[in-house]
């Protein structure tokens, strides 16, 4: 048989099917902001934020808002994630690399134990 | 430079978000015949007077602050010129830009497309409160999506940022895609 491809149809169904795609709202809630300027891009930010959605959606994680942002000037230490948990201060990772993800949101934001050896910065 | 077209598509979409265009259109066709990759991005940000469009196009321009080079347009007219292509810039003050590069599809240091349904989930994703559109053709045969056809099932423009939404959105394009290239009919 033919496999059907994914449509507007399929979005439908998960609309349908989750009640709780609401709790994706973006106020009151915790933040991970991917920093997406040139020097990012090249970095291989992209494929860090593809890591960070892909692992949210496995574990079925949802108060918690994935943002991009520009180049904030540390262009030699990209890509840089920034995770600000509800309440916390802003904690800035470098050279953070995909298979440094599921590390950050496991330990980090689910809970609340910061990846020490990754952090490059933290603003309270 | 950046690795493949999937990349300057980001890159130069950032450009437009950053110039406060509400709606960005991405264009990109693939002609096997013609030998040609076109992309387009327009968008209805700021725009840019005569001299802008000059200084963008110099690697020691840039509007940030937080550092004196911007290497986003330069890096895609020197890979579009590196393959007997060309990058030309359209753009009105208030109105907005259209950035258009063009590429001969044989060459040997064409950049290879990438991951395109990543970008896309990116700028979906990461810029929930705009409005993008892509359009994507390969020998005629086209494929279309935008935000606004997946807010008018969504009914709420929070819901793009649901982890399960995003990896629909990657799927659907890369599906979609993939169709549009292998000239399977679904």
């Amino acid at each position: 048989m033919k496999k059907k491809i994914t449509s507007l149809e399929d979005l439908r169904k998960i609309k349908s099917e989750s009640k709780d795609l609401t709790s994706a709202r973006s106020g009151g809630k915790s933040r991970i902001i991917i920093g997406m300027g040139t020097c990012g891009i090249a970095a291989g930010a992209r494929e860090v934020m593809t890591a960070i959605l892909e692992i949210l959606d496995k574990k079925g994680i949802k108060d918690v808002a994935v943002e991009t942002t520009g180049c904030i000037g540390m262009c030699q230490k990209e890509p840089l994630v920034d995770v600000i948990r509800l309440g916390e201060s802003r904690i800035t990772y470098g050279y953070v690399a995909p298979e440094d993800v599921e590390r950050i949101i496991e330990d980090h934001l689910v809970n609340g134990k910061i990846v020490a050896d990754k952090v490059i910065g933290r603003t309270d | 430079m950046l690795q493949d077209l999937s990349q300057y598509i980001l890159d130069i979409s950032e450009n437009s978000l950053k110039a406060e265009a509400s709606r960005v259109e991405i264009v990109l066709s693939e002609s096997t015949q013609g030998n040609g990759i076109e992309l387009s991005v327009s968008d209805n940000g700021t725009g840019m007077d005569s001299e802008q469009i000059l200084m963008v196009q110099d690697p020691f321009y840039t509007t940030r602050t937080e550092r004196r080079v911007g290497l986003g347009i330069p890096f895609l007219k020197q890979a579009a010129e590196l393959c007997g292509g060309g990058l030309d810039i359209y753009s009105q003050k208030g109105k907005g830009t259209i950035i258009r590069a063009v590429f001969r599809r044989n060459c040997i240091d064409c950049p290879p497309l990438g991951d395109i349904p990543a970008t896309l989930v990116a700028l979906f994703v990461g810029w929930t409160d705009r409005d993008f559109v892509f359009r994507y053709s390969f020998d005629g045969r086209e494929f279309t999506a935008g935000t606004e056809d997946i807010i008018a099932i969504l009914e709420d423009r929070d819901m793009l940022k649901a982890p399960e939404v995003a990896s629909w959105l990657g799927r659907f394009f890369r599906e979609n895609i993939d169709m549009l290239r292998s000239g399977r009919e679904c």
